[in-house]
């Protein structure tokens, strides 16, 4: 499965297009992590924890709009968009959404 | 009692906040030099000469959080209001280690261009109360490999 945030592939064209395809997730920290982030609140810098956490989250809202894709025939996913929101303290939404078509090699 | 601990707290903030920006900066800076040549820009779509390469989706995402002492300072700021530098410099740190980050990827993937370079910026809440706690800065992008290359680094 070809993913990109263009709207066109090089060297392919779109063959068919079968509109939206999107793959969401919640994630909230657990307490020890918001813990250990908090003390590193004092001193700034790089939360390592909440970073991989997001990562994870993206990766797997991804795999949730590829497999919404592959279900309705798609073989790419392009013009793909990130969106993330504070839903309430400690949880967020990661947002992965973008165009399913089937692309032909030009 | 509690005035004493707030002090400590803004000192060691201060001292310690200080010395990490600079060496995040330090390297920062040491990573744009090695990255150079790899091309990132927000346009839409490639030029002709890119029409033979693979795309690839990549992306680079950080956390970052103030110090102590910088998040007292914006609030005093805001008091007042006008442009607050504590958080300035926290989002320019931000946003370059999200491009390194993707870029690295990119590197790995062979890709000598990346292109609709797109930023999203979002407040990580929790552990701040009202105040800016943490931000995680999102940098992506879709990486033009060329044919020949590819799979060079799987």
């Amino acid at each position: 499965m070809l993913i990109s945030n263009m709207e066109i592939v090089p060297g392919k064209r779109v063959r068919e297009h079968f509109g939206i395809v999107q793959g969401s997730t919640v994630q909230s920290k657990h307490v020890g992590r918001d813990f250990m982030a908090s003390l590193k609140n004092l001193v700034g810098g790089e939360l390592t924890g909440y970073t991989e956490l997001l990562e994870d989250a993206r990766e797997y809202a991804l795999e949730r709009m590829t497999s919404q894709a592959e279900a309705i025939g798609a073989n790419a996913v392009v013009n793909v968009r990130f969106s993330t929101s504070a839903i309430s303290a400690g949880a967020s939404e990661i947002l992965a959404y973008g165009t399913a078509v089937v692309l032909d090699d030009m | 009692m509690e005035l004493i601990l707030i002090l400590v707290l803004l000192v060691v903030g201060f001292v310690f906040g200080r010395l990490a920006e600079k060496r995040h900066y330090r390297r920062i800076r040491r990573r744009e030099l090695a990255y150079r040549g790899l091309v990132v820009v927000p346009a839409r779509s490639p030029p002709r000469e890119y029409l033979h390469h693979d795309s690839e989706l990549v992306r680079g995402n950080v956390v970052v959080s103030v110090d102590y002492f910088k998040s007292t300072l914006a609030m005093l700021r805001n008091l007042v209001g006008g442009r607050v530098s504590a958080y300035e410099s926290l989002l320019d740190r931000g946003r370059r280690e999200a491009v390194l980050r993707m870029q690295e990827q990119a590197r790995q993937f062979g890709a000598d261009a990346v292109f609709n370079m797109r930023f999203e910026t979002s407040r990580v809440s929790g552990n701040a109360g009202s105040g800016l706690g943490s931000i995680e800065v999102l940098a992506y992008g879709t990486a033009l490999i060329p044919k020949d290359r590819e799979g060079a680094a799987s």
